[in-house]
């Protein structure tokens, strides 16, 4: 079996009827999958890794071009194929109304398990997957993790020689996707199975062994991780400059000709250069003196932003004009946000009980948590959606349940979904939030004509929000956000389903409203977004873990075998703890 | 001032949202026609060509020239002549005539000799109403039989005689009373359909949080959704009108502003139900289902196709909570009878009632109801 | 069918089986809606007209008048009000507090006792043209029954003239629920036939499931199989359920075989789902589902299947569409085996046409279903 790829596209393409016009999803692509190991599919949203992923599970016709699964052509024989792989969708394909068991029982009737096999498989995928003690339970009752690691089970219920995950690991916490890679590996060695798994976590694609890179539907790149990144040693560094703070930094640096990439990492900034060698920066920022520069090892995400910022050339531009704030920044003087023993029960159920902090003027603040944790009741109650049980909330110093309409005027909020009303243009969607703010008209255009301008959204002024490209749809909730130049900006999960290249332009914009005074809170899944962060909570069981910088978080976890541990390293090991403590407890 | 800024932001918005998707254009445009078109023409309880069947034992005068009467009235159609009494049953049976009119040997005798004479009518009692209705069309056949052979062979008549008058719709027509109440039946599935999704859409898409945050109240969130309701039911409603009046010649009697007070009024009161289904709606699905949970009764109990007095009378109490009810007396009140505005004080107020109770509660539930 | 094909197929209708006692929702469509359907239509839609409101205007009281009157109080269908004027007559018709005016002019009985002509006036309010033909056939009737009782008083017999003796088969008491409730069991079935299916389909395209099914070795067949075998099953219990109210509740007389109504409702449903199951592969959301099932399925039911408005009647291009109605053809067979009896000619063209129904609507349903997503 070694040797023989286990999945060949030679010359594939696959278009799509979008607005009119045909777009192509793949774009004669040639790959192959070598046999008995993990691949990972990575690319930027809408690279076309979904289309590749259903091609190869005969989901979807090619247009043309020949796709051959273990040897079998797809196209002649689907059924001889679909009996020798599993396929796992971003929705787990679980039927919540089921239970673990009966989910089991349906795959294995599906896929022609014979019922003497069934139970030493049973047992065996539930130790595998901590899902023992539910097999009566409603599928739908369990968490995201439980969900995906059953989805997973039933697709693994007859071992099939090619796993094909779809996005597996999109919106589960990080303890839960370390879970299911353990799986996943532990199928490749028992089974000899071979794993094509796409995913939008960069940091994911360092556990692959082998990566294929797509963008536009086209392969960029294949080989294993450090084959990326090795091109980029001597390339990578850490900057620090303490007297003009992380945020300055980054935006100065990013201007810098010469420089692919600077982002916030803890306190400092990560650069990525356009060629080898040192760069001569305090040339470049000569009014800085306390500037200091080392090596940095490379790392995939790295290669991934410099491979991708090559083919496509764009910098994102400065978000001029944005509200200037009447202060400076700082964590001084009146809190902007002040939560004091927040509560908020669903009949006996604490979904939060005794949340207290203050966020001031100009700080980012993250809200941080695992599935279930709190975090979005608690956001939910920030922003006055809903009902406070018991506690104070203080936004920009008015009580929401006294001056509701009053406080909403001084937020902004934007929601996981980018909610826009899809069907009305661009202008017509600011226009009626700038509206819905009591702008008048000529305060109305000429904050319309800022968004257009700022968030270069002057091109597609006139397309329904609905069809606008996802970076631009983010863009879009983002202006409407800010319309009326609020205080506070609420953010949540600003970023998912985002490629990797809107989302650092999305923090690069968030981090010149810090600067100018803009409070911001923000939940996320995206550890590596807490760097962003200048203090965040990590909240377990409707409860805050800790609160500090991320600098402190990580600290605490610091050791001889990771000397330099990452925010989700340090999420991980809070959890841990607690759930210790809970055991101990109980 | 910045109170109806906003109200007027969100109705704007409301529109474009509605007028700009091609699904719920295509709902407010679509369906409505079609169904206007089919109401029109296929609910009717008019009888056309209904087929007979002839048992006639008699070789008289009489009978050959009572049977060319019916046969030569528009609704009936003569299919068969039978030779024996066996072929009636199968003919019945087979729903192949619906009625067989025999008559005796002695028929035309009988008339001769000054005495009376019985005509059997067999009728298919599948479908009550149609039996009723083409023994109703027989018996005045009959009875103009009667007196122009009272009158032609110099013979006295009966007694006393009928002389009946038909009020408002001299013609009988289905179709005058069927159709204004077509006005009524669109305009309120539009305006509910409209106003039943209109906040669950958004709940789904995730814009009624965004909606929350800003400094829109309930009561100017209530109002910019209601208006749109109402103005789109009012377009729709006068465009049917206007077909009932061009296209199915139905005359309007009475007066126009009477109708469109009712109309106004009716609206009101299918926005509040239209948006207190939507604001107890999660998703859309549920507020379809809620909208027709809603409809499909108040269709049934106004009295748009069966008369409310045939109800029993816990149904009919049932009825004073449905505004269509009213709004069909309004419409047929002012169509056809040419009321006006004090005949119908009594629609007028309970819709206006129900329509400050729905839109109340509504105001109430977007607020306590955020899950 | 080979042994893991069954074992597919068994799977299936075990999966399904559960979701439909797991989930209310398909319960209560099958067995809730007809339940509340049958309840209001069979109470809320009546053509029987009972205690007519009627106005008596009788400008000189007399024995004659007097008899008259007592004619129509003694009938069921009339209730008589007094009106001292026919202008106060005709204002309570204005206001809707009477359907009617029998007006008695102060001539009558001279008229009726001298030259025997005497004219009665009835104005009878034609807003509702066919309650008001029922109206008139009744006042008729009574007419004409008191016609003779005075007469026979007279002691005389009534001029030459044709008597009409009419004669209703199958329905005798012309109860109009009788017709009217099988009716609704067809238009009931074809709503929940085609909303079980349609909306069941559509639910695993909005999970996701479906993506995950069509990637297992199972066959679009079976797949359509073990959908339609569990719902069949439901929508008999939903049936049953209906045809028991309708004997039991509403004491419409069941002629013809239940072994004939079973079967017929069995080709039916199948006919239904198969509709619904069509609509669930064009559509791919609940929503839009759920429409189409609402907009295809219940009016043209409830319009063009003659089950209240009859088909004859109709402008022959409407006729040509009814044909293209299922429930047209179960209407026909309800009506006649509830009322009539199994009428073979009836029962057997009708069950054809249903039966090239469902070939059509499943046969399509295999071609639209493909186990791919494009």
């Amino acid at each position: 079996m070694a040797g023989a790829p286990a999945l060949v596209f030679e010359g594939v393409s696959k278009t799509f009827e979008a607005g009119g016009a045909r777009v192509p999803a793949v774009d004669c692509l040639d790959i192959s999958v070598p046999a008995g190991k993990v691949s990972g599919l990575i690319g930027p949203d809408g690279a076309g890794k979904t289309t590749l992923m259903r091609l190869a599970a005969g989901l979807l016709l090619p247009d043309e071009g020949v796709i051959r699964v273990l040897g079998v052509d797809v196209l002649a024989k689907p059924l001889v194929v679909q009996s020798s792989i599993g396929y796992m969708p971003q929705r787990f394909g679980l039927y919540e109304d089921l239970t673990v068991q009966e989910n089991l029982d349906f795959y294995a009737d599906l896929q022609g398990v014979p019922p003497t096999q069934r139970d030493p498989r049973y047992r065996e995928l539930m130790h595998m997957t901590g899902l023992a003690p539910f097999t009566r339970r409603l599928a739908g009752r369990l968490s995201g993790g439980m969900k995906q690691k059953l989805g997973l089970a039933c697709t693994l219920v007859r071992p099939p020689r090619l796993l094909l995950l779809d996005e597996a690991t999109v919106g589960v916490d990080p303890v839960s996707r370390r879970e299911l890679w353990a799986i996943v590996y532990r199928q490749v060695r028992d089974h000899g199975m071979t794993v094509l798994l796409s995913t939008a976590y960069l940091d994911e694609a360092s556990r692959c062994e082998e990566i294929i890179l797509l963008h536009q539907g086209r392969r960029l790149g294949q080989g294993s991780p450090g084959s990326f990144s090795e091109p980029l040693r001597g390339r990578t560094f850490r900057v620090a400059a303490p007297s003009l703070g992380k945020r300055r930094l980054q935006t100065r640096l990013s201007h810098v000709p010469g420089i692919l990439d600077a982002i916030i990492e803890g306190e400092r900034v990560r650069l990525v250069t356009a060629e080898a060698g040192p760069v001569d920066l305090e040339a470049r920022l000569p009014d800085v003196p306390d500037l200091t520069m080392e090596a940095a090892e490379p790392v995939f995400e790295d290669a991934f932003i410099a491979t991708l910022k090559r083919s496509e050339e764009s910098s994102p531009a400065p978000l001029a004009g944005a509200s200037p704030g009447p202060e400076s920044p700082g964590t001084t003087g009146q809190p902007m946000i002040e939560v004091r023993n927040l509560q908020r029960r669903f009949g006996d159920f604490f979904a939060v009980r005794g949340v207290t902090f203050r966020v001031g003027r100009g700080e980012v603040f993250g809200l941080l948590g695992a599935n279930g944790a709190g975090k979005t009741t608690t956001f939910r109650m920030l922003c006055g959606l809903l009902p406070v049980s018991d506690g104070t909330v203080r936004v920009a110093g008015l009580d929401l349940r006294r001056a509701a309409s009053r406080a909403r005027g001084r937020l902004g909020y934007m929601a996981q979904r980018f909610s826009l009303y899809e069907n009305l243009t661009v202008v017509e969607n600011l226009r009626f939030f700038a509206s819905a703010y009591g702008l008048n008209r000529a305060r109305r255009t000429q904050r319309i004509g800022w968004a257009l301008e700022a968030f270069e959204l002057g091109g597609y002024a006139d397309s329904p929000s609905g069809e606008l490209p996802l970076g631009y749809k983010q863009r879009l909730a983002m202006a409407a956000a800010l319309m009326h130049e609020p205080d506070i900006l609420f953010l949540d999960e600003p970023t998912s389903g985002v490629d990797p290249l809107a989302r650092r332009e999305f923090w690069q914009r968030i981090n010149a409203l810090a600067e100018s005074g803009v409070t911001v809170l923000v939940t996320t899944h995206f550890m590596d977004e807490a760097n962003y962060c200048d203090r965040l909570v990590i909240m377990a069981d409707g409860e805050v873990l800790t609160e500090g910088s991320p600098a402190q978080m990580k600290a605490r976890f610091r050791s001889a075998e990771r000397p330099d541990p990452t925010m989700e390293d340090a999420f991980i090991g809070l959890i841990e703890q607690h759930d210790q403590q809970q055991e101990a407890a109980s | 001032m910045e109170s109806l800024r906003r109200i007027f932001a969100l109705a704007v918005k409301e529109l474009l949202a509605i007028l700009k998707d091609r699904k719920s254009r295509f709902v407010l445009i679509g369906p409505p026609i079609i169904q206007l078109i089919v109401f029109g023409y296929a609910a009717t309880f008019d009888l056309n060509d209904i087929a007979f069947a002839v048992y006639n034992e008699d070789r008289g005068v009489a009978s050959r020239d009572l049977i060319a009467r019916v046969a030569g009235s528009p609704h009936f159609h003569r299919v068969a002549d039978l030779e024996h009494d066996g072929q009636i049953a199968p003919l019945l049976d087979n729903r192949e005539v619906l009625l067989v009119l025999r008559l005796g040997p002695r028929f035309s005798a009988d008339l001769q000799r000054g005495r009376s004479a019985s005509a059997q009518l067999l009728i298919d009692g599948r479908n009550s109403n149609t039996a009723l209705l083409a023994l109703g069309y027989l018996r005045t056949i009959v009875s103009d039989f009667n007196s122009d052979w009272a009158t032609r062979n110099g013979r006295p008549g009966p007694p006393a005689a009928l002389q009946v008058r038909h009020w408002f719709n001299a013609g009988l027509a289905s179709r005058w009373f069927v159709v204004p109440g077509i006005v009524g039946l669109l305009t309120l599935v539009i305006t509910t359909v409209v106003t039943a999704l209109s906040v669950a859409r958004e709940r789904e898409a995730g814009t009624f949080d965004q909606l929350q945050v800003t400094p829109l109240r309930p009561v100017e969130i209530l109002i910019g959704k209601s208006v749109p309701g109402i103005l789109i039911g009012l377009v729709e409603g006068s465009f049917i009108l206007l077909m009932t009046v061009v296209w199915f010649e139905v005359p309007l009697r009475g007066s126009l502003g009477a109708l469109y007070l009712g109309m106004f009024l009716f609206l009101l009161s299918a926005v509040g139900i239209g948006l207190m289904i939507s604001s107890l709606a999660v998703t859309q699905q549920q507020g379809i289902l809620g909208a027709f949970l809603f409809l499909v009764p108040s269709v049934i109990l106004s009295g748009f196709a069966t008369p409310i007095a045939n109800m029993p009378p816990v149904v009919q109490w049932l009825t004073l909570i449905n505004p269509l009810r009213y709004f069909l007396v309004v419409l047929r009140g002012v169509f056809l009878e040419g009321d006006s505005y004090a005949l119908l004080f009594n629609q007028y107020w309970p819709m206006l009632v129900i329509g400050m109770l729905t839109l109340a509660m509504a105001g109430w539930l977007f607020r306590h109801r955020r899950h | 069918m080979n042994a893991a094909s069954r074992r597919r197929l068994r799977g299936m209708i075990r999966k399904e089986s559960l979701q439909i006692l797991r989930d209310p929702s398909s319960i209560a469509i099958a067995f809730v809606m007809p339940l509340v359907l049958l309840l209001l239509f069979g109470y809320g839609v009546s053509l029987d007209a009972k205690r007519i409101p009627l106005a008596f205007v009788v400008e000189q009281p007399d024995a004659n008048s007097a008899s008259l009157t007592g004619a129509f109080q003694r009938s069921d269908y009339f209730v008589p009000r007094g009106f001292g004027s026919i202008q106060a007559a005709q204002r309570a018709l204005d206001a809707h507090e009477v359907s009617g005016i029998v007006w008695l002019r102060n001539d009558f009985s001279r008229h009726l006792l001298a030259r025997g002509d005497a004219r009665i006036g009835v104005i009878v309010n034609g807003v509702d043209a066919n309650q008001a033909r029922i109206t008139e056939g009744y006042i008729q009737g009574v007419w004409q029954a008191w016609l003779l009782g005075y007469a026979h008083s007279q002691g005389h017999e009534l001029p030459a003239m044709v008597m009409l003796e009419p004669r209703i088969w199958f329905n005798a008491a012309v109860r109009s629920r009788d017709f009217l409730v099988p009716g609704l069991i067809a238009v009931i079935m074809t709503l929940i036939g085609a909303m079980l299916t349609s909306m069941v389909v559509a639910r695993e395209w909005e999970r996701g499931t479906m993506e995950a099914l069509m990637v297992t070795p199972i066959r679009i067949g079976e797949i359509i199989a073990g959908k339609m075998l569990p719902y069949f099953v439901l929508g008999m219990g939903g049936m049953l359920l209906s045809v028991a109210m309708a004997l039991w509740l509403f004491d419409v007389p069941l002629r013809g075989s239940f072994w004939a109504l079973s079967a017929a409702s069995a080709l039916f449903m199948l006919v239904a789902l198969g509709m619904g199951l069509l609509i669930s592969t064009v559509a791919r959301s609940q929503f839009v589902a759920g429409q189409l099932a609402i907009v295809v399925t219940f009016l043209p039911a409830f319009i063009l299947s003659g089950f209240i408005f009859q088909i004859g009647s109709m402008p022959a291009f409407v006729q040509l569409i009814t044909h293209l109605i299922p429930a047209r053809y179960f209407v026909a067979i309800l009506q006649t085996v509830f009322l009539a009896g199994d009428i073979w000619p009836i029962l057997l063209s009708n069950s054809v046409a249903l039966l090239v129904m469902m070939v059509i609507f499943l046969g399509l349903a295999r071609r639209k279903a493909h186990k791919r997503l494009d």
